[in-house]
């Protein structure tokens, strides 16, 4: 593996305080008023064509918000957000009705070619080198979604997924044309009356991906969402509702990025995912939202709320992310354990550096009998950051056999940041089995000696050991995505070591 | 000149001075073996030559190749060529031995302006190397000395040592912990290495391992000196009447 | 953690409060001190009454919610007369420790008759809380023994400790025999405060074992006990407490502790009686190169509700700490173990480690444990575990086939268990208290 020079090559190139995602593209866009009311849910919900029941729900939902207030138990310190000061909606101005990937505006086409997100149905996404032995990226097929603020503007290998019976399409567009699909299943595993930003996110969603895998379909490509902000003082808020019917299968990658500016932008998402009898969903994530700057200016707040139903019998979630950005990060992927002998897995890579926050982890109900859930977290704190891991796992009353086993590792680089680590384990069940195991160190002063005695730089021996310490989570998402993610990681952690 | 050369090295670890004015000479193609009771100070001018940080060298030098070795970073060191075989290989949980090598291997060809080793030239290179030392491919593909046996890690440092072909081995007590089997192999692979421009040190506690590597020159180390010097006769004296006769010289 | 929004219970709160400020003014004329020391109590009750009795959405408290396990704060306990100083004798003996020092608390009060004040040795200095707070020459001493925190159950202590031990031991000084604190509770449906003190000055030794007891006929007691505990340079504390409290009685026992350089202190904690327990330890290792041992063992059955709360905080270079839990619960008892670990970014070296372990016997059981790790220092070396989980069954069936009881095999598998928390108790006098309290509760059980 190249890892290590790509990576302080990497690092050589980018700048201290350079984002390479954090360029603005310059497009016309249709914004909704600012603020929030009843008129702005309204004007959304119009703005999208939508069905009265979609309306009705959203406004239930924003009655529900209404009642509520931000959480503070998370570690995280923000000032108080307005929400008044936000944009709900902003969508690129269609110079007219789109019908093919062509007439989309070259600037976001632009956009995305600079993310290295291929729109055109060319599946090599930037610097991705094949493995040793693995197979060559550009024959693998990856269908891709892409959110620009808060519309999809293009979908990929929509008709190649239609032959196979897949839907995957924007969430938008799936209420218009699915509109039973989605009411039987919106709101099921996130329901309007949870969490604050679930809340706010149910009023005032804009767009997202949808997908149903029907029962017994093995899902022929990779399905990616790549979000971006772009819009200033606007939020972000998609809804992505996955559905694997019986026996079916499906992978789906997502990906973050927005551009570099002073203020906070709130990102409030909200993912639900529902797994039939045998069914599997593989969840990853690459996020990189802006972190904000070396002084702590600006960034990305990243309020998102995930969680899949493991509704049906042998059937199976897994959960696995990279987070690297946002000046914020508040998000508990999490596994309902529902059917008999279903089984939660989540995978974490989480970095901080500069003033990076991050308050995640994951939740693990085990409901069912002989259900079990996996985690395997990896934290690393540099700089002045904050990286917290808040984990539960519990099992109820009938839960019987239910197991689960959880380690949770952080790695400190620096003396002025922190590494935290909060598991809640709850036992109802005297035939559960819970292993919970954490530890916290830095990298020792021997491992670096003996690196650098073998010639490594001090950087480059930092480099090799963080690559070791998380390729146990790395080696769990898709082959494109890892080396993706490895290098957003080096290039995260510029500058940390020594 | 020589390629070793340390005069009146005198060294420190949290104000307690551990080397007391220690001169010691190497010359390219020699075999030295450094024999001491524990405490002498073996270790500590092994970590001092490669740049171990912790130490503060409070007067003499050492010069490499003529250079001043002191004023390097031991990266560089490693670099110009200087290799340590340690007592104790640390384990890196997630890396594999073959990256590790790569990786370790590139950087010294960077840092010496030549070009890196292409991936199979490199596969190949290691491979071969890793047979003579009976080393089986899956060791490679595992984690750096993770759950290796004590003999396997020091066949992964002779592996290292054969790699990156360097100018001036010192092996610590590269003897310990082995079956006989074992400090064959590793005495094989040594030897494999000896050439008129290598310089190979050897610390080591018993005349055990110099049957099988047999040294030009032997040093006596005492109380953080050079306390006797000779040839291979030496080593077999000390085995026969112990180090307690030095203890008075230092 | 918990999302979802709690019902906020306004009334049974305002509910709460009125009965604990009616308590606290009905309490004045029995509240030793004056001036000083009275405003000190004033300001502590109003802190409490800012936040009243602890409840789930307090973080600190998640799995204790004393609104719902307390209600509201009991009349305070009558000074005991004879008859309860009678009824407690008897607990006394039942609980004494052998060879040790008795120093006695009856429902919050000092039982002078009931200790052994006279056989306490040189340089070695036993006060009542009362004799502190009345006297003006302890002015320094006083404010000390009533140092507080933001926590709840503390501030309410401050305001109503009615008496407590204040013991220092002088420099270089060893306690010759343990101490032995017995609280004792005859009263019924009312509650109590005591608020003790333990200084062992710098290269002093002691061992002190603590125990909480009901004398007969005692129900539905509250008791509230806080000991602050600062152990000096170079000094070493041996710790040892037992609740064993009435069935239905609820115990909140607090300490707040701070331990020198080259201090050792071993802590052992343990929870066999009572309806709702609470062990909450916050302990400072305050000094470079302190040395902390705590273990502990919840045993429980029925109803029973035993929280053990740790606060470790590293604060200088160089600590050790080692924290080993073990829980049994059978019935329908709940176990909780909260055990977090604080490495302060001066707290280089620190090297900590903590478990806990729960053996849950029955399907009614549950236990909730939440280990955490708060770093701020790079160069550390800290972890936790946790596990949760029912007797082994492949266990219990070869013990069988060896021609055990069921009754007998489990209990074979519980001592295993449990002994490995027993064995960190450094002293052994105190190692086989410890395993004679354990004995109780397995002939309870039965």
């Amino acid at each position: 593996m190249v890892a290590a020079r790509e990576t302080v090559e990497c690092v050589a190139r980018t700048g201290v305080d350079q984002y390479r995602y954090g360029f603005e593209t310059l497009i016309e866009s249709d914004k909704a008023p600012k603020g929030l009311s009843e008129d702005t849910v309204r004007f959304i919900s119009a703005k999208k064509s939508e069905p009265g029941w979609m309306l009705e729900w959203r406004l239930q939902a924003y009655r529900c918000w209404l009642t509520m207030t931000e959480p503070t138990w998370a570690r995280v310190h923000y000032p108080n957000i307005d929400y008044q000061d936000i944009y709900y909606y902003a969508a690129p101005k269609p110079k007219k009705p789109l019908s093919s990937i062509d007439e989309i505006d070259p600037e976001i086409l632009k956009t995305y070619e600079k993310l290295g997100i291929p729109l055109r149905e060319v599946a090599i996404l930037e610097g991705v080198e094949p493995a040793p032995g693995g197979e060559p990226s550009a024959n693998r097929k990856i269908a891709i979604d892409a959110v620009f603020d808060s519309v999809s503007v293009a979908t990929t290998f929509k008709a190649e997924l239609k032959k196979a019976g897949v839907i995957f399409m924007p969430i938008s567009e799936a209420i218009r044309e699915y509109p039973d699909l989605v009411q039987k299943y919106l709101g099921t595993v996130v329901p309007i009356s949870d969490n604050f930003f679930a809340r706010l996110n149910s009023a005032v969603f804009s767009d997202g991906s949808f997908v149903y895998v029907p029962p017994g379909v093995r899902c022929p490509m990779e399905l990616s969402t790549y979000f971006r902000i772009n819009e200033r003082n606007t939020g972000q808020f998609e809804r992505t509702l996955i559905i694997a019917d019986k026996g079916s299968h499906v992978s789906y990658l997502e990906g973050c990025t927005a551009p570099q500016r002073d203020e906070n932008q709130l990102h409030a998402a909200v993912v639900e995912l529902v797994a039939l009898d045998d069914a599997e969903i593989k969840y990853s994530t690459v996020q990189n939202w802006y972190p904000g700057n070396s002084e702590g200016k600006g960034g990305i707040y990243n309020f998102v709320t995930k969680r899949g139903d493991c509704r049906g019998k042998h059937s199976k979630i897994s959960w696995t992310q990279v987070e690297t950005g946002s000046a914020i990060t508040w998000k508990y992927p999490s596994c309902i354990l529902r059917g008999d002998n279903s089984r939660g897995e989540f995978y974490s890579i989480a970095i901080s550096n500069g003033f990076q926050q991050v308050d995640s982890g994951t939740k693990m109900f085990h409901l069912g009998k002989n259900t079990s859930s996996r985690v395997i977290s990896k934290g690393i704190a540099a700089g002045k950051s904050r990286n917290t891991y808040r984990g539960l796992v519990s099992a109820n009353r009938n839960a019987a056999g239910a197991r689960n086993h959880t380690i949770c590792d952080s790695l400190l680089i620096g003396d002025k940041c922190g590494a935290h680590t909060v598991p809640y384990v709850e036992a109802k069940n005297s035939s559960a089995t819970f292993e919970h195991e954490a530890t916290t160190s830095k990298i020792s002063e021997d491992v670096l000696f003996y690196c650098i005695q073998r010639g490594m730089s001090q950087e480059e021996a930092v480099s090799l050991v963080v690559n070791g310490f998380i390729k146990e989570v790395l080696q769990k998402l898709p082959m494109e995505f890892a080396v993706e993610a490895q290098k957003l990681i080096s290039i995260s952690l510029e500058g940390s070591a020594g | 000149m020589p390629l070793l050369e340390i005069r009146n090295l005198h060294v420190c670890v949290e104000g307690r001075e551990i080397l007391h004015g220690l001169d010691l000479t190497v010359n390219a193609g020699k075999v030295h073996a450094i024999m001491g009771p524990n405490g002498s100070g073996k270790s500590t001018l092994s970590h001092v030559i490669t740049g171990k940080p912790g130490y503060q060298i409070t007067a003499g030098r050492i010069l490499f190749k003529g250079e001043d070795l002191l004023a390097m970073g031991p990266d560089q060191r490693a670099a110009k060529g200087l290799f340590l075989a340690f007592q104790y290989p640390v384990e890196i949980p997630g890396v594999t031995t073959m990256n590790f090598l790569r990786t370790a291997l590139n950087a010294q060809r960077k840092a010496r302006g030549q070009s890196g080793y292409s991936t199979p030239h490199f596969l190949k290179k290691a491979r071969t190397v890793a047979k003579q030392l009976n080393i089986p491919q899956s060791m490679l593909k595992r984690g750096v000395n993770v759950g290796f046996s004590g003999g396997e890690k020091k066949r992964n440092e002779i592996l290292q040592m054969a790699l990156f072909e360097p100018d001036l081995c010192i092996l610590d007590e590269i003897d310990s912990g082995l079956d006989i089997d074992a400090l064959r192999i590793v005495a094989d692979g040594i030897n494999a290495m000896r050439s008129p421009d290598r310089s190979i040190i050897m610390i080591t506690h018993y005349q055990r391992l110099l049957n099988y590597v047999v040294p030009d020159v032997v040093h006596v180390m005492s109380r953080g000196r050079v306390v006797k010097s000779g040839d291979k006769q030496l080593a077999l004296e000390l085995e026969a009447s112990g180090y307690a006769q030095f203890e008075d010289a230092a | 953690m918990d999302l979802v929004l709690a019902k906020a219970m306004p009334e049974d709160k305002a509910n709460a409060e009125r009965a604990a400020s009616n308590v606290f003014a009905a309490a004045q004329g029995r509240l030793p001190g004056a001036g000083r020391i009275a405003a000190i109590r004033a300001r502590a009750f109003e802190a409490y009454e800012r936040v009243g009795l602890p409840h789930r959405r307090v973080e600190e408290w998640k799995y204790t919610d004393l609104r719902v396990l307390m209600r509201d704060v009991l009349r305070l306990a009558e000074r005991p007369d004879a008859s309860a100083l009678k009824r407690a004798q008897a607990a006394v003996d039942q609980a004494a420790f052998e060879g040790a020092i008795k120093l006695v608390l009856v429902d919050g009060m000092f039982a002078p008759n009931l200790s052994d004040v006279a056989k306490i040795g040189k340089g070695i200095d036993v006060q009542t809380l009362r004799e502190v707070l009345e006297s003006s020459a302890s002015d320094a001493l006083a404010g000390l023994v009533l140092s507080t925190t933001t926590d709840a159950m503390i501030s309410l202590n401050t305001a109503m400790a009615t008496d407590g031990v204040v013991v220092t031991i002088a420099e270089g000084k060893a306690l010759r025999r343990p101490l032995h604190v017995i609280h004792v509770s005859t009263t019924s449906s009312a509650s109590h405060f005591t608020r003790s003190y333990l200084h062992l000055g710098d290269g002093a030794h002691g061992t002190v074992v603590e125990s909480f007891v009901s004398a007969e006929s005692a129900c539905g007691y509250q008791a509230n006990n806080v000991m602050i505990v600062l152990v000096g340079n170079q000094a070493g504390l041996s710790h040892l407490r037992v609740k064993a409290d009435a069935a239905d009685a609820v115990n909140i026992s607090s300490e707040i502790i701070a331990v020198g350089s080259k201090a050792k202190l071993n802590l052992f904690d343990m929870i066999r009686g009572g309806a709702v327990s609470r062990y909450q330890d916050f302990i400072t290792l305050a000094g470079e190169g302190a040395e902390l041992c705590v273990n502990g063992v919840n045993l429980l059955m029925e109803k029973q509700h035993a929280d053990t709360t740790l606060v470790v905080d590293h604060a200088a270079p160089h600590c050790v700490s080692r924290q080993n839990f073990r829980a049994v619960v059978d019935g329908a008892g709940r176990s909780v173990f909260q055990g977090r670990i604080i490495a302060r970014p001066d707290a280089q070296k620190s090297d900590a480690k903590l478990t806990m372990r729960a053996l849950l016997l029955s399907d009614q059981a549950e236990a909730d444990n939440k280990p955490e790790l708060e770093i701020f220092a790079d160069d550390v070396k800290c972890g936790h575990g946790a596990t949760s989980g029912g007797l082994d069954e492949s266990l219990l069936f070869y013990l069988g086939a060896r021609g055990l009881s069921e009754n007998d095999a489990q209990a074979l598998l519980i001592r295993a268990f449990l002994g490995e928390a027993i064995e960190g108790i450094a002293n052994e006098n105190l190692r086989d208290f410890a395993t004679s309290q354990t004995e109780r509760w397995f002939k309870a059980r039965r």
